[in-house]
């Protein structure tokens, strides 16, 4: 029995020393780090223990912006998507002819690169000295004036990154409601049939309540996604993204690590702290609706 | 069932309750095709500005819907103006070493929380469980400083290790190795089988599905990663294709050329899409069993 034991932990032995090295040291680390007042990381001193950080990121401008972002980006698209995919899904489970077809489609964005595509967004929506971009010649048939989505108002480019997240997040969402409708059994439908039941009944009494932990498995993954929004803003606005103004939270703990403005992992531990509490709040009070409303 | 679905419809007597049923269903196939749209768009505009004369773009004002003049300029320029073949290789390099890697990792781990009894099995497991809901973020930036400590920033080790190992995926071919009936590893110890040919011979074949799954998941996650290839890299010469394109934007090519910038991102976005053409059923089924993305 021993030496079975010992071999046990020879097949656990690389995934114990990658999630040791990689994954549980790290997570002790960052609470550490983000209460190490002052760390210098060239000489890996700090000066003392404290809220310093917490308190220093919670007045950064920068941070609020950042937070600002994540929030509204989280409110629009989470509900959008979720939507647009439960309408998408409905399409395509009640056709026959061409659904596979469609399916392929829809899947497409989700194998692609987000960042190489993001250029592509940005090229559509962008206005430059020579060419307002195809998305403004089409405004301009319809007689309004030319936005510039990529560098001009803030609404204009809160609107593209909404539209590029939710054209990115639909695939799974797609895919995953499909699926769950195709597993509805037919028997309920059949037996609302012979009722007579109207066709919208039909949906919010049997489809909905059917689908409904499916629904609330990607509002809740959505909303983890959505708050760790970071690629999507980089691919269409560039790097640089508190210049432009459209930062995540995401964005933020990684500029403060690394980069012009790099260098403060205490910042960016705290600042990962926060967002951590700020995801785990949200997914708690998700799970307690959902164990109300969610008909297992 | 779906048949079922249609004859119970076409026994309906009432006519009318038809017509409008078969309005809804043009409705229907006018969303479905305007989305299809929306998703293919991208993909022609990327496409045919790719072929488009460098001159010819810049003179549209209005840009054009066609080309007559299609070109290959701008991929011969994608590859030489900037590195773009070197970038292609380090994700290649990238994408192999961190599944075979993961491939090392995972299988023997499943393999011993399914199969073989220990001490401490379950409290280890359930510690694995608890690191599936830590965030990335959280612990990338011990990682960032742990790499840079070890002077294994814009190195290949330093890319791949901490992107080895992933919970979920031990989780999930635990899940899959504990389906296979009892009896044959019973049979095998009587037969003489060592644990580890076991593993091999037998649960390593019958569980291919769910390997190749993970495989596709894990080539498609690293393939498109960027976050950490970004933080880990300065030099170009370990770029991976996203933080290539990200350079190219930036300050390949001058600005404005756009055409050639649209061929490195089809360059960039081919593979994937070939690979998902030919697997296109094991990667929707995967997903659906273990994606997460939105």
């Amino acid at each position: 029995m021993k030496k079975k034991g010992f071999k046990a932990w020879l097949y656990l032995l690389p995934a114990v020393i990658f999630l040791g090295a990689f994954m549980f040291y790290p997570l002790i680390d960052v609470f550490v780090y983000s209460f190490e007042e002052g760390y210098n990381s060239a000489s890996q001193t700090s000066f003392g223990v404290g809220g310093y950080n917490f308190s220093y990121v919670l007045h950064d401008p920068y941070f609020m912006q950042a937070l600002q972002n994540t929030f509204l980006l989280v409110i629009i698209t989470v509900p959008l998507s979720t939507g647009f995919a439960l309408l998408i899904s409905l399409g395509l489970n009640s056709i026959k002819p061409l659904r596979n077809l469609f399916q392929t489609i829809y899947f497409l964005p989700y194998v692609t690169n987000t960042l190489a595509v993001g250029l592509v967004f940005m090229i559509l929506f962008k206005k430059t000295a020579y060419t307002d971009g195809l998305v403004n010649a089409f405004i301009s048939i319809f007689g309004g004036g030319s936005v510039d989505f990529i560098d001009g108002p803030y609404w204009a480019k809160m609107f593209v990154l909404c539209l590029y997240t939710v054209w990115i997040v639909l695939p799974f969402k797609v895919l995953i409601l499909t699926s769950a409708l195709a597993s509805v059994n037919e028997m309920y439908y059949k037996a609302a049939r012979i009722d007579g039941t109207s066709k919208f009944r039909m949906f919010t009494k049997i489809t909905l309540p059917m689908i409904s932990p499916m629904i609330f498995y990607l509002v809740i993954t959505g909303f983890i996604g959505a708050f760790k929004a970071y690629s999507d803003s980089v691919a269409l606005f560039g790097t640089d993204l508190n210049a432009a103004g459209m930062n995540t939270i995401v964005g933020y703990i990684y500029d403060m690590l690394y980069g012009d403005s790099g260098g403060y992992p205490s910042y960016a531990s705290a600042a990962a702290i926060i967002l951590f509490v700020i995801v785990l709040t949200i997914t708690v009070i998700n799970l307690m609706i959902s164990r109300k409303k969610v008909h297992y | 069932m779906n048949e079922n679905n249609n004859s119970a419809t076409s026994i309906k007597p009432v006519k009318k309750r038809k017509k409008s049923f078969r309005v809804t269903t043009v409705l229907v196939y006018i969303m479905l095709s305007l989305w299809a749209l929306m998703v293919l768009f991208p993909f022609y505009w990327m496409l045919l500005t790719s072929v488009k004369d460098y001159g010819d773009y810049s003179s549209e004002y209005i840009p054009q819907f066609f080309t007559l003049a299609p070109t290959l300029d701008n991929y011969a320029e994608a590859f030489s103006a900037v590195p773009l073949g070197r970038y292609f290789l380090n994700t290649l390099i990238f994408t192999l070493i961190t599944t075979a890697l993961m491939l090392v990792v995972t299988v023997p781990a499943a393999f011993a929380f399914s199969r073989l009894e220990f001490r401490g099995k379950n409290l280890l497991f359930t510690l694995f469980l608890a690191l599936m809901m830590i965030p990335n973020e959280l612990v990338i930036i011990t990682n960032f400083q742990t790499i840079t400590d070890m002077g294994m920033r814009n190195t290949f080790s330093g890319l791949i290790l901490p992107s080895v190992t992933s919970v979920f995926f031990i989780y999930l071919l635990k899940e899959n190795f504990e389906q296979i009936p009892d009896e044959l590893y019973k049979a095998a110890k009587v037969d003489g089988t060592s644990d580890f040919k076991y593993l091999v011979k037998v649960m390593i074949p019958i569980c291919k599905p769910t390997i190749i799954t993970i495989i596709i998941l894990k080539v498609i996650e690293c393939w498109n990663s960027y976050i950490w290839p970004r933080l880990i890299t300065d030099d170009q010469a370990y770029f991976l294709v996203s933080n290539g394109i990200q350079e190219i934007r930036e300050n390949g090519f001058g600005r404005e050329n756009i055409p050639a910038m649209m061929a490195a991102v089809v360059v960039i976005s081919l593979p994937l899409i070939v690979l998902f053409i030919i697997f296109r059923k094991k990667i929707m089924e995967g997903v659906s069993r273990g994606g997460t993305k939105g």
